[in-house]
């Protein structure tokens, strides 16, 4: 440096800070720094979510070890406490609520995306959004008073008439139960399946319709086999999102499910989810030990939902791979 | 299609406008009246069952005196015994009363005072049944144990006579949230079955061997009332006000007691004279005629050594005026008012808070 005349070096570092100036002013640093700040932000979130979860949660750790996730009682008053039954009940009712809301949200995001005039579309769409902004506890009202005595009087008793031979249909009737709950949680979960396949499924470009009906694809040829595998990891998207939700759903239902930890191999039975006794039970834990169960039960729901998410990618990935073999 | 969505855009917005300039104007004309400097704010929180009458109390005692303002948050008996064991309330509120282990974790000694009581009553949906229906403890032990589950068991037609009672399977309602009501009924089953009291024992919640969960009084009712074949239990204020039917309950003296406020404060009364010190007692299954055997007290905790000298002061006498003036508004929101004797009691415990 001693060698450089000063007014150069002046010079030079007045450029650099030229430029530096003018990328904070062109906004690509600023917006760097200020994105990543964001995305740090969101992890350091979840890491202290984790760590107060588990650090408030270790007596019952220590206590009951891995004994927690298999046992299937839940005592306050003995102190025993197994989250097995509301683990089977969250898994179960989501899975229900999927298996409803899959079909109905896809077939129906088709519709509006292929075959419906854009004016129909359109305003269909904008109802469903308006449907997703409903709070939960209305769709447990309407579990109550509604979905729940229907299915006590008609869809039970038609369901075990029917399809009695299977085991997941027989036992008393009494409205409420899983069965419920999962097709709260369908009804819950469709407008978020409908609204962004949708989406997706018009993001497929033009050329790929023009190509497959050049080639002779009927209407539907061309939706089914080349628009719908297009758009397919969007959709399964969707799916994951709306698995996400019905996972962590309390509200509306703890107000359908019954809330009764017992495992039990028919839909017409009670049952009882993770979220759900969270909510039911924390404001008057007033035991030490059923509080840490209650956010050791917490830590289990997040890691379920981490592990379920985690199988989704798999399963993107997997048949990503298999699509672009073709 | 652009002029629906113009349109919808044109309606979100101006519904957004009018909601804000509403709000606006509502805070302006109802606004909470902001602390002067020389009014003093004190927090409590805890139970939720009397809540309606602590906001009233609270509200009443801030119109006396006008520098006083008492904040309740209603946010359940246990979240209220650890925000008061933490220090973040001045003083606590709860339906059941704080055990030796929580005692012992407190800085300074609780004070249990006594404020209302309160009743828990069976109501039931059976077909073709408009009569009031008999209950012995031991009925409502065993139907709630699962032993007994049809109408027409000779357990309940034997303290029924003359009513039809249909061969309907009995569903079971209980409380899925943690609460006192289910602490009241749990505490009044286990004191008459000794099965109850070892199978399943008492709590805010606990592990019910058979049932439907319901939250909250309303979840209960709601089930009870969607539910042919259903029984369930909640409390007294929240039957009389839905004009839900509930049944008679014997009681320690064998007669069957339609619940009532009356009958709730008797059997507070019959234990005035072996009240405890500290008043943590339970007073199901009361002896005397005329008790209601479902009921128990709600109570103010409050810490025996309090250092703000102003709050102290405020503390004794909101206590001094709750037990006097107090008692006079409680039967106009349905709960039952203390004893005399409790009372008297109490005033004499309220010396003892330094």
């Amino acid at each position: 440096m001693a060698g450089i005349p000063v007014p150069t070096g002046r010079a030079a570092s007045n450029r650099r800070a030229g430029t530096f100036m003018q990328r904070l002013r062109s906004g690509d640093t600023f917006a760097h720094l200020f994105t990543l700040l964001c995305a740090a932000s969101v992890l350091l979130l979840t890491i202290a979510l984790v760590y107060e979860l588990y650090i408030n949660s270790t007596t019952a750790q220590h206590k009951f070890g891995l004994r927690f996730l298999t046992g299937r009682t839940w005592d306050p008053v003995s102190g025993e406490f197994g989250a097995l039954p509301f683990v089977f009940g969250t898994l179960v009712t989501s899975a229900l609520g999927l298996l409803l809301a899959v079909p109905l949200g896809v077939g129906a995001a088709i519709f509006l995306s292929e075959l419906a005039p854009p004016r129909i579309s359109n305003a269909l769409t904008f109802v469903i959004e308006l449907l997703a902004a409903v709070p939960s506890v209305i769709y447990g009202l309407l579990g109550i008073f509604i979905t729940a005595p229907f299915l006590r009087q008609y869809g039970e008793p038609f369901l075990k008439r029917t399809l009695g031979f299977l085991p997941l249909f027989q036992g008393p009737m009494y409205g409420v139960g899983m069965l419920a709950a999962g097709l709260v949680l369908a009804i819950m979960v469709v407008p978020f399946i409908i609204s962004l396949s949708r989406e997706v499924l018009m993001a497929v470009p033009v050329e790929q319709r023009e190509a497959a009906l050049g080639l002779g694809a009927t209407k539907w040829e061309s939706t089914w086999q080349v628009v719908v595998p297009y758009a397919r990891i969007g959709i399964m998207a969707s799916i994951f999102l709306a698995l996400g939700r019905a996972l962590g759903e309390t509200m509306a239902v703890t107000m359908v499910i019954g809330n009764d930890p017992r495992i039990s191999s028919s839909l017409f039975a009670p049952g009882y989810s993770i979220a759900a006794v969270i909510a039911n039970e924390f404001a008057e834990a007033t035991a030490d030990l059923h509080l840490q169960a209650l956010i050791e039960l917490g830590l289990v729901l997040f890691a379920l939902t981490i592990v379920i998410n985690g199988l989704a990618r798999i399963v993107i990935i997997s048949t990503t791979q298999k699509g672009s073999g073709h | 299609m652009k002029k629906l969505s113009h349109l919808a855009i044109i309606i979100v917005s101006a519904a957004l406008v009018l909601t804000s300039l509403v709000a606006f104007h509502s805070s302006r004309s109802n606004a909470e009246p902001v602390p002067t400097p020389d009014q003093i704010m004190l927090t409590a929180a805890g139970a939720t069952f009397p809540y309606p009458i602590y906001s009233k109390w609270f509200s009443d005692y801030n119109k006396i005196h006008s520098d006083i303002q008492i904040n309740y948050q209603s946010i359940g008996s246990g979240a209220g015994i650890r925000q008061l064991l933490a220090g973040t309330v001045d003083f606590g509120a709860s339906d059941a009363p704080m055990n030796n282990e929580q005692l012992g974790q407190a800085k300074t000694k609780i004070l249990h005072f006594p404020t209302v009581l309160g009743a828990v009553v069976p109501t039931y949906n059976i077909s073709g049944i408009s009569q009031e229906l008999n209950f012995s403890g031991q009925v409502l032990a065993d139907i709630y144990l699962g032993k007994i589950t049809r109408w027409n068991d000779p357990e309940i037609a034997k303290t029924n006579e003359g009513v039809n009672l249909p061969a309907q399977d009995i569903v079971v309602v209980h409380r899925s949230d943690g609460s006192g009501t289910s602490y009241v009924w749990t505490d009044y089953l286990s004191k008459v079955s000794t099965e109850w009291q070892s199978k399943v024992g008492r709590n805010t919640s606990v592990n019910w061997p058979v049932g439907l969960g319901g939250k909250g009084n309303e979840g209960v009712a709601g089930l009870v009332k969607e539910t042919p074949g259903a029984i369930g239990y909640v409390e007294l204020i929240y039957a009389v006000q839905n004009k839900l039917p509930y049944g008679r309950v014997q009681n320690a003296a064998d007669v069957f007691v339609k619940a009532d406020l009356a009958g709730v404060t008797a059997a507070a009364a019959s234990y005035a004279t072996t009240m405890p010190e500290d008043f943590r007692i339970s007073i199901t299954n009361a002896p005397g005629e005329a008790a209601y055997p479902i009921a128990s007290f709600t109570y103010l905790l409050i810490p025996t050594k309090i250092d703000n000298a102003n709050k102290k002061e405020i503390i004794k006498n909101f206590l001094l005026w709750m037990l006097n003036d107090g008692q006079e508004a409680v039967e106009a929101l349905t709960y039952a008012r203390l004893p005399k004797e409790v009372v008297a009691k109490e005033l004499k415990q309220i010396s003892r808070i330094q």
